[in-house]
């Protein structure tokens, strides 16, 4: 395989999986704290308001792990600077 | 495909490029400086205010609400900023439902230029609180050797901040350009409700994050 096809290949390739690897620990954080809150409310109903506010606070720290690997995703599909560097030097000559 | 406005370059004079990005910035600072300009240009303290008036009230009454339950302090100085900060992302991502209007906080530079925001304003408002000595100490705690693991949490929240804002506003867009050329018409209107609840969620988090930062700068140690 040449290289603009083994560039290709190896970005799609981890590209895949880096977001299905990736997603799986946010996962499981965030059903853990999404049933711990809820078991919270149901305790203490008047407790809501604070629990809910911390809740979504903390879905989101945990969620940025699975968001830096979209991005990384999403730079290696459509933003891969080493496709892009090789696709410009094949250009120039 | 683009995943980011800042490719789009709309007018261009020499060195200086005027992207996409610049040009979404300021119709989301037009929209809300306008609009605050219009509401509160007949404010009236009788009991029954325009409805204009009564919009601007519950946001700036509930945000200083918001502010008092995470920091446990009067909201007077910090919602200047942190209401300025969440208006500004709550408004982009909302105008998002707009045709043809990209959100400028789904590039990475805006939301890198809030972050900084936000790494300059909690130093700034720790001095105020404590005096520089005083701000400086809380580097220190709990123990000197902790002063390189303080200062490299204080910079990957930063890149956090901005990452985690310009990952979800773009995964919107991105998802929806996808879902238009598969399954155009009724799928992307779903994902852009999703994409519209997620983004005012955002703008939430970004702010209570900020707060938050902010308020263990100025907590008082003993």
């Amino acid at each position: 395989m040449d290289n603009v096809g083994l560039i290709g290949a190896v970005s799609i390739i981890t590209a895949g999986l880096t977001i299905a690897i990736g997603s799986i620990a946010p996962a499981l954080g965030e059903a853990r704290a999404a049933a711990q809150a809820l078991a919270s409310i149901a305790q203490q109903p008047d407790e809501a308001n604070t629990i809910t506010r911390t809740l979504f606070v903390s879905l989101a720290m945990i969620e940025s792990t699975a968001i830096y690997c979209f991005v990384v995703a999403m730079i290696l599909i459509f933003a891969n600077p080493f496709w892009n560097r090789f696709v410009a030097t094949v250009a120039e000559r | 495909m683009q995943i980011s406005p800042d490719q789009v370059i709309v007018w261009s004079w020499g060195p200086l490029a005027v992207s996409a990005t610049i040009v979404y910035t300021w119709i989301v600072m037009a929209v809300l400086v306008l609009g605050s300009c219009l509401a509160t240009r007949t404010v009236s303290e009788t009991m029954r205010p325009g409805r204009w008036q009564n919009l601007l009230e519950v946001l700036v009454s509930g945000m200083r609400e918001q502010i008092r339950d995470v920091s446990q302090h009067d909201p007077g100085p910090y919602l200047p900023f942190v209401g300025t900060l969440f208006l500004f992302i709550a408004a982009s991502n909302a105008l998002a439902i707009v045709p043809g209007f990209t959100p400028p906080t789904g590039s990475l530079s805006t939301t890198v230029a809030l972050a900084l925001c936000v790494f300059v304003a909690v130093p700034l408002y720790g001095v105020i609180e404590h005096g520089l000595g005083g701000y400086l100490a809380a580097y220190l705690r709990p123990n000197p050797f902790m002063l390189p693991f303080n200062i490299i949490g204080e910079i990957s929240r930063t890149v956090a901040l901005a990452v985690r804002l310009y990952g979800n506003v773009m995964s919107g867009t991105v998802i929806v350009a996808i879902l238009l050329s598969i399954v155009p018409f009724f799928f992307p209107v779903v994902m852009q409700l999703l994409g519209l609840l997620t983004g005012l969620i955002q703008a939430y988090i970004f702010a209570v994050l900020a707060m938050v930062y902010i308020a263990s700068a100025t907590r008082t140690h003993h």
